[in-house]
């Protein structure tokens, strides 16, 4: 065990932890890093390409090396940075990437080959011979990268999602967070406060410095129960905000259960969408490494992570042997005198600075530089070069510091690009960036603990005076406030390798190769290089890497270019992004209105769209579907049928105009229909194609029915609305959508005049009275309000009822009920479709948003008298002149199928695509005629009726010789409909 | 100099000291025969077709970035032929027969990959479609498979099959379709070309067109004016505001598209897969992330990046087919300004203004088609007749009404 | 996105569906020809920058509205109802 004394751990409790199967303990408030340190384990990953040994870098969510699987079967984490993870009981974490053991991963021989690994090595070489590329190169590629691995089944945990709002967004809970949460919450403003640590408290959490001359920790939890006692504040920890999105909504993740070993009944993350009329950042800034030879290896970490690990969670790796520091900057004395008082030895601090002057009683090297380290899996020691010569010194661990790059990403979220300041030597957020986010504290260079309280408060006040709310200037804590004072020191030359990115193990040899190939912008770089696209999305390395190319460019830093950042801030789970609604939840039900009845038949569903429709209802000793719908279709056609409707879309159209505006949607003529008669109309788009189907029933002289068909029911209403609203407001009509408010039964087939007569209340349903295309408004079963249309889908005598939704599933057993006698029977999508096509109605096939209306065999329908809806372009030389029309096919056998979907052709053809001759649209098995039948587009079809043409599905090595027949399989003349 | 193993090999032994850029930064010339607006993947193979196959001596390609930082840089680096229209398919598969030949045609490895395109079926019509489809695939000699729901489940049993609202009925397969790096893709281009002797002019702005009596005489530009006998405009996502410069209207509107890259992960999606029931699709890189993406946002855009809703629409859908990646974490997302065309086809044609030619409208399909389009619009430019595979691609065909629209959708850019 | 719709304040653009150019609010005279009608139905500015369009509030008072969004930034700077731009053009 490492513990030193103080920290913010918990050491009453004690946690039990495996990592590779080793058990281990730690306490609350650890991190399985800090945790692993202090249990002396220093080896925690291998990198991606050369599978070098590597060990913690950071303490926070930039880590690019320690990268483990959290937990275990289908709750299996890849990629988890051992950094963020909490600590809990029962904790299980594997280290990943590697073949054998973490010690000796066998795959480390990639190390050894890395002389022929470098930069862009892959575009250059594995082209011969050509099927090598797939059959062995990519595959053995395949193997040896990735990262972690994928849990085998189904995430287990709940997710949500929701929405927040609030006039201030801070996104940080350091000291400038916190001053802006407490400046705003006074000011009274809605405020939400997040941050992804599991504490609030940011950097000061990690740092020695006092607050008013108490431990900073007291101070923040002051702040804290002021601000949880203010109803217009809300805290949210664990919660990263990875993304900025247009007009000031924030994405964030909140990691609910993250820290418990399971979520139990609650959910594990939540997806919020934040809407806040303005944002402070107040990321804080991550510290930067420098690449010296073999830089990577475990025991070699950023100075601050040295503080925070000793601050916080009072661990230090490797103390069996001291700790060094190699530093730029006054910082790296911080971290000597901050782990000298916790009893650390400090071998020596190393400033590349020559006029560096010691800060406390240890050994400074001014003017020294590391030149290289030893050691296999852990630091055993390093070299330092000065103008006098090398020197070995041995050392557990070194600290590096290299100054601090404020964490800019959401402010270039929107592409506002980072500007680079000389005096801080250090990119700053730039103009352009999201609208209502301001900038604050270290997230803008302004370091010091002083100045980012100081400025976070400013920064709040600044925002809220947008909002015109004034907010008070609270008083802040003493705190220090030393200047920045250090140099920029990028890379440390050499012959060893220098590691920039760690995890993508990107030197600054592969820089300089990207150098001399011309990959010299930036986005060439990193691309060439892979340089920042590790899962730490270059937050430890990509700045360095600009500067190495500027040195390498003779150009400055400014002139070479900058690098912004993309959504997500750190990564976000899938599963939260998705916000639950998977599975069977992933898109709403609806349920027709005769579900209840459907369901007592042992219906089988299908889905139509969001719609649950029944398919058929199987009766006893049925043991194929066929069976079911071939003897629902025999009963429409020989009794009587009922099938729900209702998904078809239905339009009030009620006003003066109603006729007017219908003849200018529909290609045919609605103001001239008749009160209480219905007509069929097509509906084509702008462009002159046709794009719905459906009937207008005129109820009274200002009021129509329309119908659509289900899959257009939102389209059609659509572009009702914008008919009314943007082509022609100054009509006189009104739409509503009545889809959901009656329920509409087909009642279908011979005899369904005689079910009909059986519940009306006493209306004349003779041919006379109420002949084909009829429509009415009468009452039904004593008094229940209905709409009868006298219309045929089927081809049979047939009616659709309609009544008000909540009583759909009543009328359905009403009638089956009384018709019991007339052989009723209720029948399902599957019926309705070969029904249809027996009777050459198109559908979805047909009306597949390609043909025209003379593709349809409706060309007629398109009127020449009035202007209407895509009448004009339809009129264009390619829809004029195109000949493909609407068929009937039957197989020549008189048996063979007939697959929707084949290609048709004529006999003796060749078979390709200049000799494609159309296609079949759908198919069926008529038990009408006692053979499959189809519907297709043929080329010149309308002419070849009785010509025997190829349905070839190549696809499925099958092909049909087919009869072109008149669509209209059965009751051509219309008689049945009639009758 | 020719990339190799070898010569990697012995590189590695001299330190890499040896090695070259990929390509020139020339100084523009005062005039050229022909010269290409945009450095994206479309117009560098356009200049290497011009270079190589039709032996044009004197062309530059002008590009307002850094070369590829278009489109060609970020998309999910699909490839496949599975078209349904003849206007379509038979340019598809040109395409795909350029792809499986690429690397050995440019001495680079652009990792092209034929791991299969899945395409998921969920209804009987869905089946129905996509055997229309599959069959137009035979026909034109790209090949198919119609797979059931067991055929499905053998090569990725993992699929949520059993606890679906839209359950996985079958799926439409393509072998030969698979990915390919993008970058390796411009890349390949852009060296081939220059070692052809065409001019790559980077950070290179056209802010004009000099144009007297109908006719390009050539391009103003940011480093200055370049004189060209003809300029072939290839900008997708750019099209309007370029071609704007001429005075034309085009029929496109820009629309942004996000996509989206998981962290690392071991071998998990070997090939691609697209859902039926809502709009994802899906692929694993070599690098182990899972790159992925969905429909467009579905405005008007030119700003390089989408919003929120269209996130958790795309991720529900993975979700909710594949729940087994709930754990792992999404890396990066970013979105491309796509060239939305009003029937959701290309145009590869001439334009009223004499000596100018234009290549747009790819929708979302622009990367597969990239070997393809540099082909024909090279054949265009050269020979002054377009491709024998390309014919319908007129800019004409919206007036005429010959539309190429694969999804019916009209002449809404938003709904292709 | 946020969309100011006239009636109802700010409201979640998911709520909305989108067509395109507010151009389309134009439709030709039937008698000015095919001509005029394609670049009604196909020809578009499509500028980069400041764009008035056409949002269709789908889920919720079904108005369509005019909304003037520059398509570089996404900044919004107004919205219509439909009809009264129509009205007003009227």
């Amino acid at each position: 065990m490492t513990r030193l004394s103080g920290g913010l751990i918990d050491r009453s409790k004690v946690l039990s932890f495996t990592f590779d199967g080793v058990r281990y303990s730690g306490h609350p408030g650890d991190t399985l890093a800090s945790a692993l340190l202090a249990n002396g384990v220093q080896l925690m990953g291998r990198s991606f390409k050369y599978h070098r040994p590597r060990g913690v870098v950071s303490s926070g969510s930039e880590e690019p090396n320690a990268l483990v699987e959290l937990r275990s079967g289908n709750r299996q984490e890849p990629n988890t940075r051992a950094t963020v993870a909490e600590l809990f009981d029962g904790l299980e974490a594997r280290s990943q990437n590697y073949l054998g053991r973490l010690d000796r991963d066998l795959l480390a021989v990639n190390d050894l080959l890395s002389p022929f690994f470098a930069a862009g090595f892959y575009y250059k070489t594995f082209m011969w011979p050509k099927a090598f590329w797939e059959k062995l190169y990519e595959p053995a590629i395949r193997r040896a990268a990735g990262l972690g691995r994928v849990a085998e089944g189904a995430d287990p945990d709940a997710y949500d999602k929701g929405f927040l709002h609030a006039d201030l967004l801070v996104i940080g809970g350091g000291a400038a967070g916190l001053a802006a949460a407490l400046t705003a919450g006074r000011a009274g403003a809605k405020v939400i406060l997040a941050d992804e640590d599991s504490r609030f408290g940011g950097r000061l959490l990690a740092e020695s410095h006092l607050l008013d001359g108490a431990p900073a920790t007291q101070w923040i939890e002051g702040v804290l129960a002021e601000l949880c006692t203010m109803p217009n504040v809300r805290l949210l920890p664990r919660t990263t905000v990875f993304g900025v999105y247009d007009h000031g909504i924030y994405g964030a993740v909140e990691r609910v259960a993250d820290h418990l070993p399971t979520p139990g009944a609650g959910v594990r993350q939540t997806l919020w969408r934040i809407t806040a009329k303005r944002a402070v950042l107040a990321a804080g800034a991550t510290e930067r490494h420098i690449p010296f030879a073999d830089n990577d290896r475990p025991g070699i970490l950023l100075g601050g992570a040295l503080r925070a690990y000793a601050n916080r969670w009072a661990t230090a790796p490797g103390t069996d042997r001291p700790v060094a520091i190699f530093t730029c900057h006054d910082e790296g004395h911080r971290t000597a005198l901050d782990l000298q008082a916790r009893g650390v030895p400090v071998a020596a601090v190393i400033d590349s600075r020559n006029d560096a002057v010691a800060q406390g009683d240890y050994r400074l090297i001014a003017g020294g530089q590391v030149s290289g380290s030893q050691g296999r899996l852990g630091l055993r020691g390093i070299s330092v070069t000065t103008a006098s010569g090398t020197e070995a010194i041995a050392c557990g661990a070194l600290g590096v510091s290299g100054g601090w790059n404020p964490n800019v990403h959401l402010s270039s979220h929107h592409r506002g690009r980072p500007v680079w300041d000389d005096t801080l030597g250090a990119f700053v957020p730039g103009p352009g960036g999201p609208g209502g986010l301001l900038v604050a504290g270290a997230a803008r260079g302004k370091g010091s603990t002083a100045l980012a309280l100081a400025d976070g408060a400013e920064i709040a006040r600044q925002a809220l005076a947008e909002l015109s709310i004034t907010a008070p200037v609270i008083a802040l804590p003493q705190a220090e406030d030393t200047a920045p004072n250090g140099t920029t020191l990028w890379h440390v030359p050499g012959k060893g390798r220098a590691w920039v990115d760690f995890q993508n193990d990107v030197t600054v040899k592969d820089i300089a190769l990207a150098h001399k190939e011309n990959m010299r912008p930036v986005e060439h770089l990193k691309r060439w290089t892979t340089l920042g696209m590790a899962t730490d999305q270059g937050k430890t390395a990509n700045v360095t890497a600009l500067a190495v190319m500027a040195e390498l460019t003779g150009k400055t830093i400014a002139e070479t270019g900058t690098t912004i950042f993309r959504p997500p801030y750190t990564g976000v789970s899938l599963a939260v992004l998705g916000g639950g609604d998977t599975g069977p939840d992933f898109r709403p039900r609806r349920l027709t209105p005769t579900d209840v009845f459907a369901k007592s038949q042992g219906a089988a569903f299908v889905e139509v769209g969001q719609w649950m429709r029944a398919q058929y209802f199987p009766k006893p000793g049925e043991t194929h579907w066929r069976q079911s719908v071939d003897r629902e279709v025999i009963a429409v056609r020989r009794d009587v049928g009922l099938c729900d409707v209702t998904t078809l879309g239905k339009v009030d159209v009620q006003g003066a105009d109603a006729g007017e505006f219908l003849n200018r949607l529909y290609s045919n003529m609605m103001g001239t229909l008749k009160v209480g008669m219905v007509r069929y109309g097509l509906m084509l788009r702008e462009d002159g194609f046709a794009y719905d189907d459906g009937t207008c029933a005129r109820l009274a002289a200002h009021h129509y029915v329309v119908t659509t068909t289900t899959a257009n029911a939102g389209l059609v209403f659509r572009n009702m609305e914008f008919a009314r609203q943007c082509l022609w407001p100054e009509l006189d009509v009104q739409l509503i959508s009545t889809t959901d408010a009656w329920a509409q039964i087909a009642v279908a087939g011979p005899k369904s005049r005689a079910l009909l007569e059986r519940i009306v209340d006493g209306f004349d349903l003779s041919n006379a009275a109420f002949p084909f295309m009829a429509c009415a408004e009468l009452t039904i079963c004593g008094g229940l309000r209905a709409r009868l249309f006298r219309i045929s889908f089927s081809g049979e005598m047939a009616y659709e009822i309609a009544v008000p939704a909540r009583y759909g599933n009543a009328l359905m057993e009403r009638l089956m009920q009384q018709g019991a006698d007339l052989g009723v029977t209720p029948y399902g999508t599957e019926a309705l479709a070969v029904l249809r096509i027996e009777k050459g109605h198109a559908a979805g096939a047909e009306l597949n948003g390609q043909a025209t209306a003379a593709m349809l065999g409706l060309g007629r329908m398109v009127s020449q008298k009035k202007d209407s809806i895509g009448a004009i372009m339809s009129r264009r030389e390619g829809l004029a002149g195109e000949t493909r029309r609407l068929v009937g096919l039957i197989p020549e056998d008189g048996q063979g199928a007939i697959p929707g979907g084949a290609h048709l052709f004529t006999e003796g053809a060749a078979r390709n695509m200049e000799t494609d001759q159309g296609w079949v649209t759908s198919t069926c098995h008529s038990p009408h005629l006692g053979h499959p039948i189809a519907l297709g587009y043929l080329e010149g079809g309308d002419t070849r009726l009785d010509e025997v043409v190829i349905a070839a599905n190549p696809l499925e090595g099958t092909e049909t010789r087919v009869r072109v027949v008149s669509p209209h399989f059965i009751d051509p003349e219309g008689e049945r409909l009639r009758g | 100099m020719k990339f190799s193993g070898l010569k990697v090999f012995a590189e590695a032994l001299k330190g890499h000291t040896g090695w070259k850029p990929l390509w020139r930064n020339p100084e523009p010339k005062a005039e050229y025969d022909i010269v290409i607006v945009g450095g994206g993947g479309h117009g560098m193979a356009t200049a290497y077709f011009l270079a190589e196959t039709f032996r044009e001596a004197r062309v530059a390609v002008i590009e307002k970035g850094w070369l590829g930082s278009g489109n060609i840089g970020r998309n999910t680096t699909i490839i496949r032929s599975n078209y349904l229209l003849p206007g379509n398919q038979p340019f598809y598969e040109m395409s795909m027969k350029l792809w499986e030949k690429m690397e050995q045609d440019l001495n680079f490895n652009a990792m092209v990959s034929q791991r299969g395109i899945l395409n998921l079926i969920h209804t009987d019509a869905q089946r129905d479609a996509y055997r229309r489809r599959g069959n137009a695939m035979h026909l034109s000699g790209a090949g198919a498979e119609l797979l059931d729901r067991e055929g499905v489940r053998a090569m990725y049993p993992w699929l949520n099959f059993d606890n679906a609202r839209f359950p996985i009925k079958g799926g439409l397969m393509q072998r030969r379709a698979g990915t390919a790096r993008h970058d390796g893709v411009i890349w390949g281009y852009a060296r081939a070309a220059d070692q052809r002797g065409v001019d790559i002019l980077q950070n290179c702005e056209v802010t004009g067109f000099r144009i007297e009596g109908g006719r390009v005489l050539g391009v103003e530009t940011s480093k200055g004016y370049i004189g060209a006998k003809k300029v072939g405009v290839a900008v997708a996502g750019s099209t309007s505001r370029v071609m704007q410069m001429a005075g034309l209207r085009m029929p496109i509107e820009s629309h942004v598209l996000q996509a989206f890259v998981s962290e690392g992960l071991k071998p998990l999606v070997d090939g691609v897969i697209t859902f039926g029931a809502g709009h994802f699709y899906i692929s694993q890189s070599d690098k182990g992330g899972l790159v992925f993406g969905g429909d467009i946002d579905g405005y008007n855009s030119y700003a390089q990046r989408g919003n929120l809703p269209v996130v958790e629409e795309v991720l529900e859908s993975g979700m909710a087919l594949m729940p087994r990646i709930g754990r792992t974490r999404l890396l990066r997302m970013w979105g491309g300004i796509m060239d939305m065309s009003m029937d959701g086809s290309p145009i590869i044609d001439h334009t009223p203004v004499q000596g100018l030619y234009l290549n747009a409208g790819w929708c979302y399909g622009g990367f597969k088609a990239t070997p393809a389009s540099g082909y024909a619009f090279a054949h265009l430019l050269s020979t002054d007749r377009p491709e024998a595979t390309a014919t319908a691609y007129r800019l004409d065909r919206f007036a005429r009404g010959h539309l190429i629209d694969e999804r019916g959708a009209g002449a809404q850019p938003n709904l292709h | 996105m946020l969309i100011p719709h006239p009636l109802l304040g700010l409201r979640d653009a998911a709520e909305f569906t989108y067509l395109g150019d507010a151009a389309l609010l134009n439709r030709p005279d039937p008698g000015a020809g095919e001509a005029a009608f394609c670049d009604y139905v196909y020809l578009r500015d499509n500028p980069a920058g400041v764009h008035r369009e056409l949002w269709y509030h789908e889920q919720g008072d079904r108005s369509w509205l005019v909304v003037t969004r520059n398509t570089l930034t996404h900044e919004i700077l107004g919205a219509e109802l439909a009809r009264d731009v129509k009205g007003g053009a009227a």
